[in-house]
């Protein structure tokens, strides 16, 4: 009984040094251009982008395997920094094709079930248990997360209409 | 080059800039101006102003009186809405803008009841009397804003004055653009009253002096203002050349003082404000009569209007009405335009109401519009020459092609004041002014992305501390309720023990 004790013990002790100091010896620095990217993501892990957050898009657009322009809560201003760090020629087109969108309650079908605000990123849902919920248009990115978790199809996402202060004259033709 | 540069510069500056586009003001520039009765109906945007838009303060079915506030100031940078005729509110809603993207805006829908009662209205006794701010409330209080085209609060220009201590109040009468013609009508028949708004805006903002400048091209509303100056030491009309853009307020002021204002900073730094003639009228009427921005002078002109002329119009009619008031259009116009030609913008239909800052409306004919289609470029460096700000029209046109719209950054894009001299003498006929206002749009909608992302960002960032907190929390409630539980126990066991004890026989 003493002996097993003990030479497990002491076995334990031994692999646990030397795991250590393998772990210490063979350390592998995390790609920092992986990280600058990411840091430039909204960072609200949203999942529109198709992958499982910001850091998964960060890594799929620095080793060119997602185009730059795949975050829609970034838009054009996101593309284009991140373009510029990666030295990538863009096509922003795409980007203004999605357009923005906002969540959108439809108040008498909100049974108040809660659920939306569990899965927003942004706690852009307003409302507490059976309550009619709202969405502070401030702080929604549309990433539609919540839409899928609602039990009654109260909540849409809806494209965020252009106004007056939003517009921009289109570029002009040219021969 | 930075060398040869200051040697050559005070050359290519005195090199003229601008252009000469055809005045066509005649015959317009030539009638008296006329009163337009009220239309039958009004509708009356909220936001007429640079800033926020007003906000209503009337429920539909409510009667107001003419001058009757309808909408008030919202945050700092607003301006409030009047009724500009006596009626009954019918609808607060989305109407069609008058803007070339043909989107909607918020208004007022006024039912005029043909009276045209104004509300009963009080000047203020003595104002130069007052106290400077007293008169900019006034004026913020009259819904008065730029009404060169502008359209700024007037009263947070004038409230600059007494921050940015300015020395020289300059009047733009200059009139620039083809076509219009209003300014110099109101120089010509109230001069008298754009002098009195002069004095009052100058004891507002404490400015020393002030220059009015009205170009050569229009006599008689020099000779009008400078009889109506007499007696006014410090007031002087000051004759400049007729060029366009003479009346954009950089030209005008290194006209007129010499000054060139810095790219980054305002007029105001340098001790100058530049207001519009129109706007000084409007601040003498709201002054020493009490009455609120209702109504303003316009020109209606183009080919396809029957009778081209001034008048004075209210606020919120539809240019349909005035077109009809006008003795109508011959055929339908190629083109409506509100403003002038070079900077004015293209009405998507005569269902549109003029607002605060409409100097004008064009009913442009076919023969008017025809312009070639765009060729490429020549470099034959026209557009240079022409820049009144001394940019390169071409090579920035040349990188928003190529959307590099940093690169145009970089050679002056926001210094461009879209005044169009480029695009004008440009025998390629490229349309380099629509270039620049794209591009400008767009680096404004990058600049909200970005925003947009770094509050996603802080929001996102605030909800996962929250979740930290909230599980924290949960944690130490349940370690909390353990060790309670774990001391409750103990307390039991001890007191049992206690009585245990207590109970054993002696
Ligand atoms: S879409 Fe953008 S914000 Fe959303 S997870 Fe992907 S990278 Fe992050
Ligand atoms: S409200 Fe819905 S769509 Fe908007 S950010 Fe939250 S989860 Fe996404
Ligand atoms: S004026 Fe027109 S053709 Fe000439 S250089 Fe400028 S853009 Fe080119
Ligand atoms: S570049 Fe801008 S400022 Fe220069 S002439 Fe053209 S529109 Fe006017």
């Amino acid at each position: 009984m003493l002996v097993a004790v003990s030479s497990l013990t002491v076995l334990g002790a031994v692999l646990g040094v030397l795991l250590g100091f393998a772990s210490r010896r063979f350390h592998v620095e995390g790609n920092p251009v992986v990280a600058e990217v990411e840091a430039l993501m909204p960072g609200s892990n949203c999942g529109q982008c198709g992958f499982p957050g910001c850091a998964g898009a960060a890594a799929a657009i620095a080793g060119g395997e997602a185009p730059a322009t795949c975050c829609p809560p970034g838009g054009k201003a996101l593309a284009q920094s991140i373009a510029a760090r990666l030295g990538l020629d863009i096509d922003l087109s795409a980007v203004a094709d999605a357009g923005p969108q906002l969540a959108v309650v439809t108040e008498d079908i909100c049974i108040g079930c809660c659920r939306c605000i569990k899965a927003c990123p942004t706690d852009a849902i307003l409302g507490g248990a059976k309550q009619i919920h709202a969405v502070l248009h401030e702080a929604c990115t549309g990433c539609g997360n919540c839409v899928e978790r609602c039990p009654t199809e109260a909540i849409g996402l809806k494209p965020v209409p252009l106004t007056l202060q939003h517009w921009v004259w289109p570029n002009p033709a040219r021969a | 080059m930075g060398f040869l540069d200051k040697i050559f510069r005070p050359l290519t500056r005195s090199e003229p800039w601008g252009v000469h586009p055809d005045e066509r003001k005649r015959p317009a520039s030539e009638t008296p101006i006329r009163r337009l009765p009220p239309p039958p109906l009004l509708y009356l945007p909220l936001s007429q102003h640079v800033g926020a838009a007003a906000e209503p303060i009337v429920r539909i079915g409510q009667k107001v009186l003419k001058g009757e506030c309808v909408a008030t100031a919202k945050g700092n940078i607003s301006a409030p809405v009047h009724a500009p005729t006596s009626g009954e509110i019918v609808a607060i809603g989305p109407i069609t803008a008058p803007h070339p993207s043909r989107l909607e805006m918020m208004a007022i829908t006024l039912r005029s009841d043909m009276e045209d009662r104004w509300a009963p209205l009080e000047g203020l006794a003595d104002p130069l009397a007052r106290a400077p701010e007293e008169l900019a409330r006034r004026v913020a209080e009259a819904g008065i804003v730029g009404l060169g085209g502008a359209t700024f609060p007037a009263s947070v220009k004038l409230g600059l004055g007494h921050r940015s201590r300015i020395r020289t109040l300059i009047l733009n009468g200059s009139e620039c653009e083809p076509y219009l013609s209003c300014d110099d009508r109101l120089m010509r028949e109230r001069a008298g009253g754009v002098i009195r708004g002069a004095v009052l805006m100058r004891h507002a903002t404490g400015a020393r002096e002030v220059r009015i400048g009205i170009e050569d091209n229009k006599p008689e509303a020099i000779a009008a203002m400078r009889a109506a100056v007499d007696g006014h030491a410090d007031v002087q009309v000051c004759v400049v050349p007729a060029r366009y853009p003479m009346g954009s307020d950089r030209q005008l002021i290194i006209e007129l003082t010499g000054i060139e204002v810095p790219a980054e900073s305002r007029a105001a730094d340098v001790g100058v404000l530049v207001h519009n003639v129109g706007t000084a009228f409007a601040i003498h009427q709201a002054i020493d009569l009490g009455r609120p921005l209702v109504s303003r002078l316009m020109t209606l002109n183009g080919e396809a209007l029957a009778q081209p002329g001034n008048y004075e119009v209210l606020v919120g009619t539809l240019v349909e009405d005035l077109l009809a008031f006008a003795g109508g259009v011959r055929g339908e116009p190629a083109r409506l335009v509100m403003g002038g030609p070079m900077m004015g913008l293209l009405l998507p239909s005569a269902k549109v109401p003029v607002v605060k800052g409409c100097s004008g409306i064009l009913a442009l004919s076919a023969t008017e519009v025809a312009r070639d289609e765009p060729g490429p470029c020549i470099r034959c460096g026209s557009c240079t020459r022409a820049c009144p700000v001394g940019l390169l029209p071409l090579e920035m046109n040349a990188r928003i092609a190529n959307a590099a719209l940093d690169a145009a950054v970089a050679l002056g894009l926001h210094d461009c004041i879209g005044c169009g001299c480029c695009a004008w003498v440009c025998p390629s006929r490229i349309p380099l002014v629509q270039a620049f206002n794209h591009a400008k749009g767009e680096l404004a909608a990058h600049e909200r992305d970005k925003k947009r992302t770094d509050a996603t960002r802080r929001m996102a960032e605030a909800r996962s501390e929250r979740l930290e907190r909230e599980a924290r929390e949960k944690a130490e409630a349940a370690a909390r309720r353990a060790a309670e539980r774990k001391a409750q126990k103990a307390r039991e066991a001890a007191e049992s023990a206690a009585s245990n004890s207590e109970g054993a026989p002696a």
